[in-house]
């Protein structure tokens, strides 16, 4: 075995190298060999490899995603934007609030405890890297059929993943999304959403400036695991005897870890000893040391041997790509490393100067005193390959629109529409997730004003002052699949809408792409639609996508999951006594309808739940109604006008009764208004909609701001007894309710 | 004069803000305390808080019971100081064998965070004094391994003793807080030393201080209160 230096490339320029198999495209392989005027080393064909796939570089994706910022609306809360490892929000006295969404789709379904454990610890790393205190988690997730035989493989081991994680780190989880949809099957979508809080003056960005300033590298130590395609490379490096065993490709967590780190990060920055910071995740230390080279103003030059080891047989290639979890990459200045190494002791984490910024221009990583790294970083981090995908609407598309639900066996009589309420508030997609999300830990840190099902979550950050953040996170793939365009812009607007259902007002955004192969012109067609539709709403909103994550290749041969753009929308309260409950509490309280109730089934639950139907079009999509409503909910809230408010989203208004009178063990008595159709008025899914509890004290107060404001309300009804019923139809016991909605999931995967 | 309540942090803990945070609300000063140094810095009492202190590894509260700072916990509570262990810290007390009996796995094998229906069997401890015998109090209950353990003969000694501090309220629905939660025998929550200065139980009463944050309640804050009463006899 020989070490492939920077000389040894020089000399050798035609040795074979196995770009193919670490996934490089040939002409991609050519522009390496023409950046670097040589062949690639086999530590910097491993470096490039990595930082030039999809999952780091962006290469599909990014002329569409370049919208969010170039329809960016004004927005002076925005402090960071797109680019960093999140972007930073000021919520008003002092604080920066930061907040990202990410995927863990793929490693989740090979490894679901893993797979999920580590989708949280890198999401919270990315928090922490920003400078702040993560202070909430949160999942959306989605699975094949809930009474698939691998959904039972599947689901147990993620949710206990998420659970085993995210309650060792002490992170409130206070959300998410539980979908099921046989589409998953085989590519599931597990995302995981992370809110940290700091003060203005201590964000922190991943840029290594000054030279001579040094680069430490802290937190476990660097293993074997997460070496996806580089083990092609180091098979080409290594005789095969003595060669260690494969590892896995998915990492292995160490929440234990990530929770030392994440204090002594914390303390680290009390004390202002860092000059920038980067989290190790994806492509592990070749995205650390380039990207930070490449957003520094100098060079870096790095010494690999120093890096400390699990394994010690590990390559440098091995190294430089692996994706132990639990590490960070400080740039500190010579005079503060003394201290910085004393926190780190303090709090039992390993740290090692593994080199230092330099005045040059290049990125230099050393073996033993030999060069295997001579390259411009911004080569590798920033200037990687732009494609630019051919996409074409499907020619299925018209079909699929044209299917109408209008057509579909409406409930004959009372009795049906009876029953077809207990069928959908127990159906998968509709039940009580309790089993799921009370395997999360909701109370730590102290803070948890609203936690699931609530319609966001919310925690308090300043208890002086009783300031806080709200946050929701929704997607419907069967409203995107329907039409991509209007599909994003309902994920978005459902989340702004059930952020100031509430009582918080919506800030910003961020989201999670899930899509199916770029290589299809049809997915990357519904890819274009879907941040297109996201981008022109964040405009009309005023609400700014602050980042996010794109996860491509979530398909099985030539099926791709239904388009599922995941938004994350955070809000910002002045007062967290103020917040709204979704609970039904007060018998006696009035029960009104906000907005606009129109025919509107395609992609419905119902037509999916009763009929196993998906066609149609989506439900229109109001923006400006979605602004107003949530101004009224978010006046309403302030002035203590009403005591509880729920959104209408899937399942339609019943649904939203169903869980707000079992959440306050009260039932409602319902009035259907004239103009309206029984079953419409129960399961339509129109947008820009919510049902609220007014105090019948504030009746007047709230109707006249309806009325000023142009905002439809409609009396429906009334907070009363223990039964839901809708007068001239049906009435059925809050018992059964409960039994229907909460014994679902348990009985599927419990 | 107010009292001085320890809060140990060990490396893993969770609860330790939280319930510096309780002690505050009750009208106690929180002193907080690290696990590396012996010194409890003159303070009263001691709360060892939940978490997962050195991960879990090994087992719970295995390693963190050799820590410095135990040294002088143990020490001082044989010599009658209130100590209180939540969660992780009762799995801390049982190791260090203040406390008998050890926590398994919950039966079900899953982690399970709720607000949880509790009696309050013993209302004479340090720690209890402000509820009432038999009184009914609700509290979060956050744990993987939260189900108690002991030998016959050491059930029912406590049993016998009066050293039951709180068992899992059975009497109404699940969907109310009730019933046993992990399969804890005896229902068994929470237990005392003969002293009563020592108390250890599962549920959070941390979680529960404030009326708007967490399950709403502030039946937890009583732990905080009887122990400022004892301590300044207000």
């Amino acid at each position: 075995m020989s070490l492939d230096t920077v000389k040894h490339a020089a000399d050798t320029p035609d040795a074979d190298q196995p770009w193919a198999e670490l996934g490089l495209k040939e002409d991609e392989y050519a522009r390496i060999r023409e950046i670097l005027g040589r062949r690639p080393t086999g530590a910097e064909l491993a470096m490039y490899s990595v930082m030039w796939s999809e999952h780091c570089s962006y290469k599909s994706s990014k002329v569409h995603l370049k919208q969010f910022g170039e329809k960016a609306p004004e927005n002076d809360a925005l402090l960071v934007g797109i680019g960093e490892n999140a972007g930073v929000v000021d919520v008003g006295q002092g604080y920066a609030v930061t907040f990202k969404v990410e995927s863990h789709n793929h490693p989740s379904y090979i490894e679901p405890y893993q797979g999920a454990a580590t989708g949280v610890g890198g999401i919270v790393r990315d928090i922490l890297a920003m400078g702040a205190r993560p202070v909430a988690v949160m999942d959306p997730l989605r699975f094949g059929a809930a009474d698939h035989p691998d959904t039972k493989r599947v689901l147990p081991g993620v949710v206990a993943g998420i659970g085993g994680y995210g309650n060792c780190l002490g992170l409130p989880n206070i959300g998410g999304e539980v979908v099921f949809d046989p589409c998953y099957q085989g590519n599931p979508l597990v995302n995981a959403l992370c809110v940290g809080v700091m003060k203005h003056e201590d964000i922190h960005l991943a840029k290594a400036s000054g030279a001579g300033n040094k680069v430490i590298l802290y937190g476990a130590r660097t293993g074997g695991d997460g070496i996806g395609g580089v083990s092609v490379l180091a098979s080409e490096t290594f005789d095969a005897a003595g060669k260690p065993a494969k590892r896995p490709a998915v990492q292995v967590g160490d929440p234990f870890q990530e929770k030392l780190l994440i204090e002594c990060t914390l303390e680290i920055f009390r004390e202002k000893l860092v000059a920038g910071i980067q989290d190790l995740g994806g492509a592990g230390l070749s995205c650390a040391t380039s990207e930070l080279a490449s957003a520094g103003s100098g060079g870096m030059r790095v010494e690999l041997d120093t890096v400390p080891l699990r394994d010690s047989s590990l390559s440098p290639e091995e190294i430089l790509m692996s994706e132990s979890q639990e590490r960070m990459c400080a740039i500190v200045e010579p005079d503060k490393v003394g201290r910085f190494l004393e926190i780190c002791e303090k709090w039992d984490v390993i740290a090692t100067v593994i080199g230092e910024v330099t005045d040059g221009s290049r990125l230099e990583i050393f073996w033993h005193g030999e060069q295997i790294v001579d390259v411009p970083p911004r080569s590798v981090a920033h200037e990687g390959p732009t494609y630019h995908r051919p996409y074409a609407r499907p020619e299925w598309q018209d079909a699929l629109q044209a299917d109408d639900p209008a057509k579909l066996p409406r409930p004959a009589d009372a009795a049906e529409l009876r029953a077809q309420v207990l069928r959908l508030a127990g159906s998968p997609n509709q039940a009580s997730k309790a089993w799921i999300t009370d395997q999360y830990d909701r109370f730590v840190q102290g803070n948890t004003v609203l936690a699931q099902p609530e319609d966001s979550g919310m925690v308090r950050i300043d208890e002086e002052t009783n300031l806080g953040v709200a946050v929701a996170t929704d997607g419907n793939g069967r409203y995107a699949k329907l039409d991509p365009y209007t599909g994003a812009q309902l994920a978005l607007a459902e989340a702004y809408r059930n952020v100031a259902a509430t009582g918080a007002k919506p800030l910003a955004v961020s989201d999670c792409l899930n899509f199916g192969s770029p290589e299809d012109p049809a997915v990357m067609w519904q890819f274009a639609e879907a941040t297109r539709g996201l981008a022109d709403a964040c405009q009309v909103l005023g609400t700014p996508v602050t980042g996010g994550n794109v996860s491509l290749y979530n398909q099985t041969g030539d099926t791709a999951i239904h388009p599922t753009p995941v938004v994350a929308v955070l809000g910002v309260i002045d007062d967290v006594t103020r917040r709204t409950p979704m609970a039904f509490a007060e018998e006696g309280q009035l029960l009104y309808l906000l907005g606009d109730t129109r025919e509107e089934l395609g992609g419905s639950a119902w037509s999916q739940v009763v009929h196993d139907h998906l066609g149609g079009l989506p439900p229109r999509v109001d923006l400006e109604r979605e602004r107003l409503l949530a101004e009224i909910l978010i006046s309403a809230s302030r002035d203590g006008m009403i005591d509880a408010a729920h959104d209408l989203s899937d399942g339609g208004l019943v649904q939203a009764l169903v869980e707000s009178c079992l959440r306050g063990g009260k039932g409602a008595r319902l009035v259907v208004p004239d103009a309206l159709d029984p079953f419409v008025f129960l399961f339509s899914e129109s947008a820009g909609r919510a049902v609220v509890a007014v105090p019948r004290s504030e009746e007047l107060r709230f109707t006249d701001m309806c009325g000023a404001r142009g905002l439809p309300a409609t009396r429906i009804g009334v907070v009363d007894g223990d039964e839901l019923v809708v007068q001239g139809q049906f009435g059925i016991p809050l018992d059964e309710l409960r039994t229907a909605h909460e014994t679902t999931l348990p009985g599927l995967v419990g | 004069m107010t009292a001085r309540v320890g809060v140990v942090t060990f490396p893993g803990t969770l609860d330790d803000r939280d319930t510096q945070r309780a002690v505050r609300a009750a009208g106690a000063e929180a002193v907080p305390l690290w696990h590396r140094d012996k010194d409890l810095h003159q303070v009263d009492a001691v709360v060892l808080p939940g978490g997962f202190s050195y991960g879990d590894y090994l087992r719970a509260g295995a390693i963190s019971r050799f820590s410095p700072v135990m040294e002088t916990v143990l020490e001082q509570a044989r010599a009658g100081m209130p100590v209180l262990g939540i969660c992780n810290g009762f799995q801390v007390l049982t190791e260090t064998h203040l406390l008998p009996g050890a926590m398994l796995r919950n039966n079900h094998l899953h982690f399970l965070c709720r607000d949880q229906k509790l009696r309050v069997e013993n209302a004479a401890t340090a720690w209890t004094a402000d509820y009432a015998p038999g009184q009914e109090i609700s509290i979060p209950l956050k744990n993987i391994d939260g189900r108690y353990v002991a030998d016959e003969r050491t059930l029912d000694m406590l049993e016998a003793e009066g050293r039951v501090a709180f068992r899992y309220a059975t009497a109404g629905p699940a969907a109310d807080g009730y019933g046993n939660p992990n399969g804890s025998l005896r229902d068994i929550a929470g237990i005392t030393n003969e002293a009563g200065n020592v108390v250890g139980l599962m549920p959070h009463p941390e979680h529960a201080v404030e009326p708007l944050i967490g399950t709403g309640r502030t039946d937890g804050l009583g732990f905080f209160t009887s122990i400022l009463k004892k301590l300044v006899g207000a």
